[in-house]
């Protein structure tokens, strides 16, 4: 997601990073007045200190489980050095002029496994200014010289006194800003890198006490629930609402603009989804999207045939095509990946409550600059008057964030109807969830490889046809001027392998059914054919699958050594020796995803009965420096489970446009017996911090595949695998 | 119609075929009971009926008429005191959106039979998804916590 916004150079970096430090706001509380007393001296934007030491450090990102609100806590925590136990965390109000993500151009939100990455030197410099203005104040107090005095864990000391953050944090917030900020040499990190520093929501999140949206409750709050179109692109003719009104707690019910359906609003979610259940629609199905999923794959494979666009700089389809055509040996392999939901557990929920003239939305808000502008447009109001407060989110996995911030929009138009005075939580049921659209869109992919009679790759025509997401969205102008969605083809036209006569062909598919980014984005379908592919070139070659792509990663740059020294570290932990075993499969895929080098290595086994059995899933990764190495680890332990839960089972099908999938019982997420054993290995690195939120999914599912190949010789080209007839113990 | 919840009768304004669920959350406040699926299939709405993992979203406020309901609100005792630390000290969440509902179904299993076997982790365990498959670190805690529970009877 973040090809469309500029990236800023290391350089512009820093500055920015300057300038937003160089901008503290100092000495005032939220009522701009010197804070006292038990009131937080606020530092800067980021840092907030009490009286009785609690150091509060503002997130401007969500928390949806991966760990951000550690990861940023822990960057203030090292420069301020203070103790880990006094840290506390609060989520940052909707403002993308202090709270912008750095690399996404003046946008406060979460995408692309950038949380961390964009922020890495921003926190530190907060705490390391905090810090400075400590340290001055209490030299001030004790008529020393700044430089006497030393900070560690929350204890400031110089010549025989000691004092604590809170008795010094009004005299420091009461300071001019330091003029210059120096943060810490990493040969000084103390909780940087620390194994086993705690998460900070853990607590909440173990005691019942951690709010979710779904959790939010407002004096006076009505529920509403939507009654959507039964296929995608339908429109609501009439509704007879008559049957509700016997309903307990039925309020009332309406149609939505643009026939998008029937807003059911009672006095409690049970009650709105039971009247909703009573309530009856006739659908304008003219505009519908009506093929069913055979249809629609198959449409989308013919288009493999009818390139649109050269996504591969300096690639040439001519080339590539010539390059396989006189090839002694040829892989040709047609690829179907489904349709797939995000399901994250918490289903989709805010609140909207009214202030003044304007509105609170109480959500688990992922992406605050796209839904501000939505709701100010759609309530006619202006943006300022829109407060988010941001609470914990129950997953997303990319379901959070729309361009049209369209369940956000949904509960502002309830709250509009209902006059604005009444506050409002708008609930997507887990049924709306899985049939709501807005999927990992389906992609079909046709991969030909020419090799020589030795086994070297000649050329490669990489085609693939799957619906643009940003396309028709204000995503569109920044991200594709010429015509290429980049998360069509992230992780395709950019694959890191040194690859002749290389061809990276799109076409935009075009359907109904709403698409979305989903958890690495482009990458998820990208990787699994590419490194599929791989595998049945090293096959076709005669060559073991690790030499195979080393000498595709032979070149003198970072890029190379660092895909090959995680393939590597793979190999030889998992024991990789290329011999088979009866009875056992191992296959290995390795890919590189916003900034990430991840390889996986599985092992499945025959487990009779024409069964597979995954038994163990090794994953090596390096991700730059690493902030804190078992958020790391739960990272990539949430992507295995996530990525193989999907590739075996998980697919959204349509039957003439219906969805066939409703709950969680046939959009099955992985299961506790189901969970391999999984060895994570970490590269030691000084590098710059990237993600792990995603990274750790794309290449789980080609190294399955590949282990099945291993194991027995199918070669799973369809996806779900249960669709290819593979069944697992 | 009076309910038992967290060791205490409160009166609910609702049919007895109202899902406990929606009770709890709704008319209690008791919010660390989650919505997931609706249907039984997810274990996100977990409570414990008498001690035993239930739930709460098929489970009516009549079917626990004469019923002791436990929320992660109101849970307490050795079992579970030993699985919230051992939860805590391997940082098992992420979202943390269905950790309330695995949790119970972890004390449901520890309190009848405080020794943990990969099997009985499976069984008792394989009703309560999580969609940032915490699996590993969840059965590493219960293995944590039943050890534990042995070492302190």
């Amino acid at each position: 997601m973040t090809q469309g916004f500029r990236r800023p150079s290391r350089r512009t970096f820093l500055k920015a990073a300057a300038a937003s430090a160089a901008a503290l706001v100092v000495g005032v509380d939220s009522r701009g007045v010197l804070a006292t007393g038990s009131e937080s001296a606020v530092f800067n934007p980021f840092v907030k200190i009490a009286a009785d030491g609690t150091v509060t450090v503002v997130i401007k990102h969500f928390e949806m489980g991966q760990g951000v609100t550690t990861g940023l806590a822990t960057l203030v925590a090292e420069e301020l050095d203070a103790s880990w136990d006094q840290i506390a965390f609060e989520f940052a109000p909707a403002n993308d002029k202090v709270y912008a993500n750095l690399f996404f151009g003046g946008h406060q939100g979460v995408g692309s496994s950038t949380s961390i990455a964009n922020s890495f030197m921003q926190y530190r410099e907060a705490g390391a200014a905090a810090r400075q203005l400590l340290v001055k104040a209490a030299a001030q107090d004790w008529g020393v010289e700044d430089k006497d005095i030393t900070i560690a864990e929350g204890v400031i000391a110089a010549v025989g006194r000691t004092g604590r953050f809170g008795e010094f944090a009004a005299a420091a917030a009461s300071l001019p800003p330091p003029a210059a900020v120096t943060v810490k040499d990493a040969a000084h990190f103390r909780l940087i890198g620390r194994d086993r520093l705690p998460r900070k929501d853990s607590a909440a999140k173990t005691d019942g006490t951690a709010v979710f949206a779904l959790d939010k409750r407002v004096p006076g709050m009505v529920s509403a629930v939507i009654l959507r179109p039964p296929k995608f692109g339908a429109k609501l003719k009439t509704f007879d609402a008559g049957p509700a009104k016997a309903k307990g707690g039925f309020l009332q019910a309406f149609s939505l603009p643009e026939g998008k359906g029937v807003a059911v609003v009672a006095s409690s979610t049970w009650s709105a989804l039971e009247a909703r259940n009573a309530i009856t629609a006739e659908w304008d199905f003219s505009a519908a999207e009506t093929r069913s999923t055979k249809q629609l794959a198959d449409d989308h494979v013919s288009l493999l045939d009818q390139p649109q666009y050269q996504a591969r700089q300096n690639g040439d389809r001519a080339v590539a095509e010539a390059a396989v055509r006189s090839a002694a040996k040829v892989v040709d392999a047609v690829f179907r990946l489904p349709y797939l939901a995000h399901a994250p557990m918490e289903p989709l929920n805010c609140v909207i409550e009214p202030k003044g003239d304007g509105i609170i939305l109480h959500d688990g808000c992922q992406w605050p600059s796209l839904v501000k502008p939505v709701l100010a447009a759609a309530l006619a109001i202006d943006p300022e008057k829109i407060e988010i407060r941001t609470l914990f989110a129950g997953g997303s996995f990319g379901r959070r964030v729309t361009t049209e911030a369209d369940y956000q929009l949904e509960a502002a138009l309830v709250f509009d109807r209902l006059g604005r005075k009444t506050p409002v939580k708008l609930v997507w049921s887990r049924e709306d969830d899985i049939t709501g659209g807005f999927y990992r869109p389906m992609a079909a992919h046709r991969v030909r490889i020419g090799l020589t009679a030795d086994g070297t790759v000649m050329g490669w025509d990489h085609r693939l046809a799957v619906k643009s997401i940003v396309k028709g969205t204000v995503f569109e102008a920044p991200f594709a001027p010429n015509g290429i969605d980049p998360i069509s083809v992230q992780g395709a036209a950019d694959v890191p392998y040194a690859i002749p006569a290389f061809s990276v062909s799109l076409s935009d598919a075009a359907s109904k059914v709403p698409v979305l980014w989903w958890r690495s984005e482009g990458h998820t379908h990208n990787a699994y054919a590419i490194e599929v592919a791989m595998d049945m070139a090293a096959a076709a070659a005669g060559i073991d699958p690790v030499l195979f792509r080393n000498k595709l990663l032979a070149q003198d740059s970072d890029d190379h050594r660092r895909m090959k020294a995680v393939l590597t570290l793979a190999a030889e932990k998992a024991g990789w020796s290329g011999k088979p075993v009866a009875g056992k499969g191992r296959g290995i895929a390795v890919h590189k995803s916003f900034g990430t080098y991840v390889a996986h290595v599985v092992d499945v086994a025959d487990a009779g009965s024409g069964k597979v059995r995954i038994e163990r899933v090794l994953c090596a990764l390096d991700c730059g420096l690493v902030l804190n190495p078992d958020v790391v680890r739960a990272q990539m332990e949430g992507c295995i489970g996530f990525a193989l839960g999907t590739v075996m089972r998980n697919a959204v099908t349509l039957a003439e446009g219906t969805v066939e999938q409703s709950n969680l019982h046939d959009y099955e997420p992985l299961r506790m017996a189901e969970m391999p054993p999984v060895e994570i290995h970490i590269m030691p690195s000084s590098l710059a911090p990237t993600g792990v939120g995603e990274p750790g999914v794309p290449s789980v599912g080609p190294a399955l595949a590949n282990a099945i190949f291993a194991l027995d010789g199918r070669r799973v080209l369809e996806l779900p695998m249960t669709a290819s007839g593979i069944a697992f113990a | 119609m009076n309910i038992n919840v967290n060791g205490e009768d409160q009166a609910a304004q609702a049919d007895a075929g109202t899902p406990l669920l929606w009770v709890l959350r709704e008319h209690f406040g008791l919010t660390g009971t989650k919505y997931g699926c609706g249907i039984g299939v997810c274990g996100a709405c977990t409570v414990l009926i008498d001690g035993k993992a239930a739930r709460s979203c098929t489970t009516t406020i009549g079917d626990v008429a004469d019923a002791k309901v436990t929320t992660i609100e109101g849970a307490e005792g050795p079992v579970f005191a030993a699985i919230q630390a051992a939860w805590r000290e391997l940082d098992v969440v992420q979202c943390g959106y269905c950790q309330s509902g695995q949790i119970l179904a972890a004390v449901s299993l520890l309190t009848e039979s405080p020794t943990a076997t990969d099997t009985g982790i499976d069984t008792a365990m394989s009703g309560n998804l999580c969609r940032c498959a915490t699996y590993n670190r969840i059965r590493a805690a219960i293995h944590q916590a039943s050890a534990r529970l042995r070492a302190e009877p």
